[in-house]
């Protein structure tokens, strides 16, 4: 009998593993391709999409008055860069029509009386005195926006517009109020969107593909009946899963690259905290998103399945981990939900350590969750593995 | 019992089932499969060849029974068990997208030989298996009889004491079978023993013991030759005319186990009951020409399962 007991063998079993499935990577070049291009497309496709400032809005106009002080509140307003005046609508109720059918999403309704109103309005310049306004109501606003609510973004940037200064419309010099609060931009000064969402495709990239790929590469060799030689074998469950995930680890490293090479050049995404901090995290989530896919595999039966379940994973590690909303905005149930994923946990680590030079010292909690969650996820993956058919 | 060497029998198991849901897949089975040879599993689709051999190496848990594989009690120490045995599934189970080298290598490396030794009986078993001119080639675009070549040298790689092989010929032509034997044949003389699962009668043949299963049941085992000899009936053949309206008479008979037309003769079982079957057909079939000849395990197999796989 030539089989040895000893950790060599173990070596050469885990090496036969890694070394098999790294040969069996790249002869498949569908999955080659994936690896690559996910987050290349991914990463182009979200990083220019996501933009949570709204530029350039296009709105429509209902302009009852026609004087020359309404076409200067029209110019004013799309001089500020908010919005795009496309359509013109006669009346109120062609506009709430328009509205409706999604053909705009905000209009500006200036009123015959626009000029009265405006002269007498209390921010007009020179109407320093609420007093000379008694025969008329000081609230009265000079015109209106009709806004489509259903969509929250529009509606909170066409909100920010309530505000408008009126010396823009007037050309005088601007005196803007004093401000209640005052606001110091710490981190990402210029407020630029893909600064954060690329951090955070990181993470969702990451879950996607980790634990696609090793979900699928044990249940493939299920499905095509590579697994009733492998099992009479004398490999270990923990062997095959360790040899499993290696190769994935290469793969996680690749795409992380990428996405950091792509974030810097094109969209000027900083690593504050350094590279070496950013991979160390990196590995630690790609270690535990590998878990979760062998996981998986043990629970399933057909890629299919692998596949359902993914997607089961991926959707709240999009929703709750803090890429799409704040954390700390979510109600406590989604937080508890949040807190178990990993990817919440990758998300601080990566925010902190691209955006705010976080070390990783001060996010120790966030480590060792990933840590743990790993080795519970193998204990969990090679206890449920059985060397068994049924 | 724990020590592997003192049992005289490679497998033994009594009461052997598997059930699944509803239906039981091996019923009851007994097995005493001597070292040294090679024991034929012979039966048609379904009766539970493939689920028996499964049970046997390990990879299913009997639903009742007991099952003791080179002195191992199964399933509980299938793990020591492993590293003695070389399983060939029905279905090709190495990788399609690997070369016929890069398997082996796998193979060797899984079972932890060094460098050396890897090198030296990987290039061993590609000579030997004939699948030099092929080493370079994707496991997945081999013929079939190549593929079957390369299965059986992983299967040998670390050279068990037991082969399991699961109709391990099922996709080969007659000459290349007769080779695959031969191969048996050399693996049985270095002191391997081997089970097989076939529903060739002419590979049952060449087996040492064989078992004939049905709907999971072990209908008869024994010897071909002690098989054929205890038959429990006589095979005569008929030639003449109007052998099919004859065929219809014969089998409503219930001396006549089965009658199957092959040809231009009749090939009737006779149970042995009758003492003198000659005569007996001739009263049935005045004018034909009646001769008895030797059994086949084909009426062997018909015999055993009363004539239900025959028309
Ligand atoms: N995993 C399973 N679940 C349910 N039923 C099963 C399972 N495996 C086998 N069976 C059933 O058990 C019976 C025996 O199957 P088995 O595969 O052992 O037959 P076989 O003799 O190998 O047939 P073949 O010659 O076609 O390979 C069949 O009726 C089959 O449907
Ligand atoms: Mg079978």
């Amino acid at each position: 009998m030539w089989v040895r007991k000893n950790w060599l063998a173990v070596f050469s079993r885990v090496g036969a593993i890694v070394f098999k499935e790294l040969k069996q990577l790249s002869r498949d070049r569908m999955t080659f391709g994936m690896i690559v291009m996910i987050p290349m497309m991914q990463l182009l496709l979200f990083g220019y999409a996501i933009n949570t400032d709204v530029r350039h809005l296009p709105v429509g106009l209902i302009n009852l008055s026609q004087s020359s002080q309404s076409r200067d509140l029209v110019a004013a307003l799309e001089a500020s860069g908010a919005v795009r005046f496309k359509q013109v609508y006669a009346s109120k109720a062609e506009a709430e029509k328009a509205i409706t059918l999604g053909e705009s999403k905000a209009v500006l309704y200036i009123p015959a009386d626009f000029p009265q109103r405006l002269f007498s309005h209390p921010n007009y310049p020179g109407n320093n005195n609420r007093a000379a306004w008694s025969h008329s109501d000081p609230q009265q606003p000079i015109a209106q926006w009709m806004v489509d609510g259903s969509d929250t973004m529009v509606a909170a940037s066409i909100k920010a517009l309530r505000n408008f200064p009126l010396a823009e419309i007037t050309g005088q010099a601007y005196q803007a109020n004093p401000a209640v609060l005052e606001v110091v931009q710490y981190f990402n000064p210029e407020q630029r969107s893909a600064v954060n969402v690329v951090p955070g495709l990181l993470a969702i990239i990451l879950t996607m593909t980790m634990i696609m790929f090793t979900a699928a590469a044990i249940v493939r060799e299920r499905e095509q009946g590579n697994m009733e030689f492998l099992i009479n074998t004398p490999v270990q469950p923990m062997e095959l899963m360790f040899g499993k995930i290696v190769p994935y680890v290469l793969v996680g490293l690749i795409q992380v690259s990428i996405i950091l090479g792509i974030g810097h050049v094109i969209f000027h995404v900083p690593v504050r905290g350094g590279l070496l901090t950013l991979f160390a995290a990196a590995l630690l989530f790609i270690f535990a998103s590998l878990t979760v896919g062998m996981v998986i595999s043990t629970l399933v039966k057909t890629q299919l399945q692998a596949m359902q379940m993914t997607v089961f994973i991926l959707m709240p590690s999009i929703l709750l981990s803090g890429f799409m909303f704040p954390y700390e905005a979510m109600p406590a149930p989604a937080q508890y939900i949040a807190e178990v994923l990993p990817a919440t946990h990758f998300m601080r680590l990566v925010r902190g350590i691209v955006l705010r030079d976080a070390s990783l010292t001060g996010q120790t909690f966030d480590m060792v969750w990933l840590l743990v969650f790993t080795l519970l996820g193998l204990m969990f993956a090679s206890l449920r593995f059985k060397k068994r058919l049924d | 019992m724990s020590n592997a060497s003192q049992t005289p029998y490679a497998i033994e198991t009594r009461g052997m089932s598997r059930r699944f849901d509803q239906s039981l897949a091996v019923d009851q089975l007994d097995l005493k499969i001597p070292r040294g040879t090679i024991y034929g599993f012979l039966g048609p689709n379904g009766c539970g060849k493939s689920t028996s051999i499964r049970m046997l190496t390990g990879l299913l848990a009997p639903s009742a029974g007991e099952i003791n594989v080179l002195g191992y009690q199964l399933p509980a120490q299938a793990e020591l068990l492993r590293p003695k045995i070389g399983y060939m599934t029905q279905k090709f189970s190495l990788y399609d997208n690997l070369r016929v080298d890069e398997n082996l290598d796998f193979v060797a490396r899984i079972y932890g030989l060094t460098r050396q030794q890897r090198q030296q009986r990987c290039a061993e078993l590609l000579a030997l298996y004939e699948l030099i001119p092929y080493r370079q080639q994707l496991a997945g675009s081999l013929s079939g009889g190549q593929k079957q070549r390369l299965a059986l040298a992983a299967a040998t790689l670390h050279n068990p004491e037991l082969l399991f092989l699961d109709e391990p010929t099922s996709a080969v032509d007659p000459e290349n079978r007769r080779e695959f034997w031969e191969h048996l044949f050399d693996l049985c003389q270095q002191g391997t023993t081997i089970l097989v699962s076939t529903h060739y009668m002419d590979e049952a043949e060449r087996c040492h013991g064989l078992a004939i299963l049905e709907k999971g049941v072990k209908r008869a085992d024994g010897s071909p030759q002690a098989l054929m000899a205890d038959m429990g009936a006589r095979v005569m053949e008929i030639s003449g005319e109007n052998l099919r309206y004859l065929k219809q008479q014969l089998i409503a008979q219930p001396e006549v186990v089965s009658a199957a037309q092959l040809g231009t003769r009749l090939r009737v079982l006779v149970k042995n009951s009758v003492p003198e079957p000659q005569r007996w057909l001739q009263n049935h079939a005045p004018g034909s020409l009646i001769e008895e000849v030797r059994g086949s395990l084909e009426d062997v197999f018909v015999v055993v399962t009363g004539g239900r796989n025959v028309g």
